[in-house]
């Protein structure tokens, strides 16, 4: 159904008049331009369309857009602030926890999703949190480094 | 045109670059620079390329901007194995600037030299040594000229930083900007300049991070997907069911009715395109289609008997000695078949392309691996003349030999021409797993023998539809034979029911499991420990070195297998560097399931770029290679494949991850060779090994699923009963 839906959308209100039904991520890419959001797998399967609703990982191939209606979305180009990237796009930086980079944008997120909820996370609260979503070209040690990384960096200071 | 034949061609009657440069183009400035021709016009380049070979003209390689930063071009692409860092390494240390100013400027045809492709490990190898010479050259250059314009000789002069000063008034200066002025240098040096060597290398063999991490944290790397242009489209394309399917009939009514939807129908090619992709998805659900499928003959069960019974005659790919002497000297004898399954690409990101079509210029952007050989194939499809067609390569999301082939572009070309569009296809997961070209399902057979010294007397190896990387013997045997029946490809008639194509480190990934599998149970046979085994049946003094290395890093106590540990050894040869990978595994002989907790790997690779680019690659090689050893294999019915999403395909995940250790021997006098595939080609041996290290059963067949592992550990009991 087309209808008219506001949300935030990096900090910023939007409103768009779509077929309210279409996936977030379809809607984030063609209609917004925000291609920083991946589609892997269309399924929720691979986590590279992840984006946080309300601060909480959310994968966009599943969730329609009138779902996030009146909600704050954070996609991966809303994340630095003021030019000054958050610790944990610092953290991967400096780890070199990434190779072809495609599902970097969406385990950055879900990284951030974790450590909001779970500011100290154990190795293996870490790897459960991080175990749905795919990396092919293999640069899960990194991955995990860069989230401890953070974690460390972030420690004691509030989370936006 | 495939892309195996266009390797062939020869293109050697085109005249070359410096000859069509001095008679066309010439264009005399002052300062003894002389421009021929500014940025844009690709002409020259256009001629260098026809000859499909890597050009003389270190313009070609790099430019030098009026702001001081190089541009480094190169038709290599970057897909996640980190060229874009170790190639600006190379460029950089030769022509002394800073690593911060090079700026890089990959897989575009119109302004990037002629490349056959990234794959094989070729880059730092093939194209790092003339793009070091390129560079070597162009401070050559640039020292004679500021020879002339400092009127100082030139032996008093220093380069350092993109600044060239007399060593004894550093006040005399000129910078490589001032001079160059972000035109194309037309002298060159009388003599080509040596290339520095170790102990002047700033750049070179020092650590460097990722250079495209900043645009890949914030999301601001462009992939091919990421490309959006005015009035474009995307499509959808309807597909069969099966390879092999013949469309009987279509009903397309409910979707010429949809409003903002275009259908587009010509031959085979039938398509629905909507501003929005996933609106042109929903039209393509619409569309009724009834395909006969052909009668399944093979499935991932029978394969590898259908495999057996179609195959060619042998090839010896290498020999010594003669096997039936061999075999009389034995005092023992292991005779195996090893099998593996049908293995995806499956890059996170799916094959994707855009093309624009602009009256008789085609512009396409696209995730491959090939552009240069896609651009023939455009050229082709289209009857375009070559100068008129663009291919440009942005961020490609994981290659892995998938993107080597880019039919995806060659329908968005087709599409964009059809519909006076520019027209965006990309394919779904469900598409990517259909059309990809798999790593071929194989058979190896091996027969070989030992003395009671523990020495491996015979070996007799066939591998069948692998593929001949890596098959070569690399222990000292004096009687040995390797042959390989049916090519990875081009085989007449193709046995497999679908496309296969290279696949990292293709055929050594088989031939790697077989052979390391092979010398464990000889190793088992002689009562010796595997380590020491091999270090007794090898002369090569690289393979003795990362085997110590490994052993060494590891902690490896010599015992015989399986000694409960679960500890497993593999070792093996690919695009020039030399690897020793040991791993600890834990198995659940209930359930089947095997956790690698520990690997080490030690890789020779001769002189190392950028050593932390080189861990990456080791540890992406480690981490992917779990895949192949344990889950990954294609379920598949006659031409219908039935793993179309990550649900049934299982990749490794985190928590499969192992500690990851890598040492990398000190070679540096030697020549770099390949990084990006070696070690991954022991994943498969060295769990297998483990594994019977640590329960005592061989797995003969790739993948080693639960299933696998819990059936072999039950016939192992069966028979333990039935010998008691």
């Amino acid at each position: 159904m087309r209808e008219n839906v506001s949300f935030k959308l990096n900090d910023k209100s939007i409103s768009l008049t779509v077929d309210s039904e279409r996936m977030l991520l379809w809607v984030l890419r063609s209609d917004l331009g925000l291609t920083g959001t991946k589609y892997g797998c269309g399924e929720g399967l691979c986590g590279a369309c992840t984006v946080l609703v309300d601060k909480r990982a959310v994968r966009s191939c599943r969730i329609a857009v009138r779902d996030v209606k009146a909600k704050e979305v954070l996609t991966i180009e809303g994340l630095a602030k003021n030019g000054k990237l958050h610790p944990i796009q610092e953290a991967f930086v400096k780890a070199d926890a990434l190779q072809c980079g495609f599902c970097t944008p969406g385990m950055i997120l879900d990284a951030y999703s974790l450590l909001s909820e779970n500011p100290q996370p154990t190795l293996a609260e870490i790897i459960q949190n991080m175990d749905y979503n795919l990396c092919r070209c293999g640069a899960h040690t990194r991955i995990i480094q860069a989230i401890q990384s953070a974690a460390n960096e972030m420690k004691g200071v509030e989370q936006r | 045109m495939k892309e195996d034949e266009y390797t062939d061609i020869d293109f050697s009657d085109i005249t070359t670059s410096s000859h069509l440069s001095r008679r066309e183009f010439l264009k005399s400035l002052g300062g003894g620079i002389i421009v021929f021709f500014t940025v844009g016009d690709s002409s020259l380049l256009e001629a260098q390329r026809r000859r499909r070979e890597y050009p003389e003209d270190f313009n070609a390689y790099l430019r030098i901007g009026q702001d001081g930063r190089v541009a480094c071009f190169t038709g290599k692409i970057e897909m996640g194995q980190g060229v874009i860092t170790s190639l600006a390494q190379m460029l950089a240390d030769e022509i002394d600037v800073a690593l911060e100013s090079v700026d890089m400027v990959m897989g575009d045809t119109s302004v990037c030299p002629w490349d056959r492709g990234t794959f094989g490990s070729l880059t730092t190898r093939f194209f790092g040594p003339p793009l070091r010479a390129a560079a070597a050259e162009a401070r050559a250059v640039l020292k004679e000229l500021a020879a002339e314009y400092l009127q100082i000789p030139s032996g008093r002069l220093i380069t350092k930083d993109g600044v060239i000063f007399d060593k004894n008034r550093r006040e005399k200066q000129v910078t490589y900007a001032q001079l160059a002025k972000g035109k194309i240098i037309e002298r060159h040096a009388k003599e080509k300049p040596a290339l520095k060597t170790v102990s002047e290398f700033n750049i070179i063999g020092k650590p460097a991070l990722r250079r495209d991490a900043l645009e890949k944290v914030t999301g601001k790397a462009k992939y091919a997907g990421d490309i959006r242009l005015p009035g474009m489209l995307y499509a959808r394309i309807l597909r069969p069911p099966a390879h092999g399917a013949k469309l009987k009939n279509i009903d397309t009514s409910a979707v010429e009715k949809m409003e903002g939807v275009r259908l587009v129908r010509d031959g085979d090619l039938i398509a629905v395109l909507h501003k929005n992709p996933d609106e042109a998805e929903d039209a393509l659900a619409k569309i009724k289609a009834q395909f006969d499928v052909p009668e399944a003959q093979v499935d991932d069960e029978n394969i590898f008997e259908h495999l057996l019974n179609n195959a060619p005659r042998g090839k010896v790919a290498d020999r010594g000695g003669d096997i039936a002497s061999g075999e009389k000297l034995a005092d023992a004898a292991v005779e195996e078949t090893y099998l593996n399954s049908y293995v995806a690409h499956a890059p996170i990101e799916p094959h994707t392309a855009l093309a624009k079509i602009e009256g008789n210029k085609a512009t396409v952007w696209a995730s491959t691996q090939t552009p240069f050989p896609l651009k023939d194939q455009i050229t082709e499809v289209l009857g375009f003349a070559s100068e008129n067609v663009r291919v440009i390569t942005g961020f490609v999301g994981g290659g892995f030999g998938g993107k080597s082939r880019s039919l995806q572009a060659v329908e968005a070309v087709r599409l964009a021409k059809l519909t006076g569009k520019p027209v965006q296809v990309a394919w779904s997961r469900a598409e990517e797993f259909f059309y990809d070209t798999f790593r071929p399902a194989a058979v190896v057979k091996i027969k070989s023998g030992i003395t009671n010294s523990g020495k491996i007397i015979f070996w007799d190896y066939g591998v069948y539809f692998a593929g001949e990387r890596g098959s070569q013997l690399f222990y000292d045997v004096p009687h040995h034979l390797t042959a390989t029946f049916g090519a990875r490809r081009g085989a007449s008639p193709d046995p497999h029911p679908f496309s296969t194509g290279p696949w990292r480190a293709p055929a050594n990934n088989t031939n790697t499991f077989a052979r390391e599998s092979q010398i464990d149970i000889m190793a088992s046979k002689a009562d010796m420990d595997p380590l020491e085994f091999r270090l007794r049946n090898l002369k090569d003094e690289r393979m003795l070195r990362v085997l110590k290395a490994a052993g060494g890093k590891f902690g490896w106590a010599p015992s015989k297998a399986p000694s409960g540990r679960g500890f497993g050894i593999a070792c093996g040869i690919d695009s020039g560097s030399y690897v020793a990978i040991m791993a600890e595994v834990e198995v659940d002989k209930k359930k089947g399931h095997v956790q690698v907790k520990r690997v080490v790997c030690a890789q020779d690779m001769g002189l190392v770029i950028n050593p932390e680019g080189a861990k990456l690659q080791v540890e992406g090689c480690v981490t992917m290679g779990l895949g192949y050893a344990l889950t990954e294999e294609v379920h598949f019915k006659g031409g219908r494949i039935l793993d179309l999403n990550f649900n049934t395909y299982e990749l490794p995940r985190f928590s499969w991850v192992p500690k990851i250790e890598t040492v990398l021997i000190k070679a540096e006098d030697s020549p770099a060779q390949g990084g990006g595939e070696p070690p991954i080609i022991c994943m498969g041996g060295v769990i297998a090994n483990a594994i019977y290290d640590a329960v005592g059963v061989r797995l003969f067949q790739l993948p080693m699923t639960p299933e696998r592992v819990k059936e072999a550990v039950a016939s192992r009991a069966r028979s333990a009963v039935l010998t008691t």
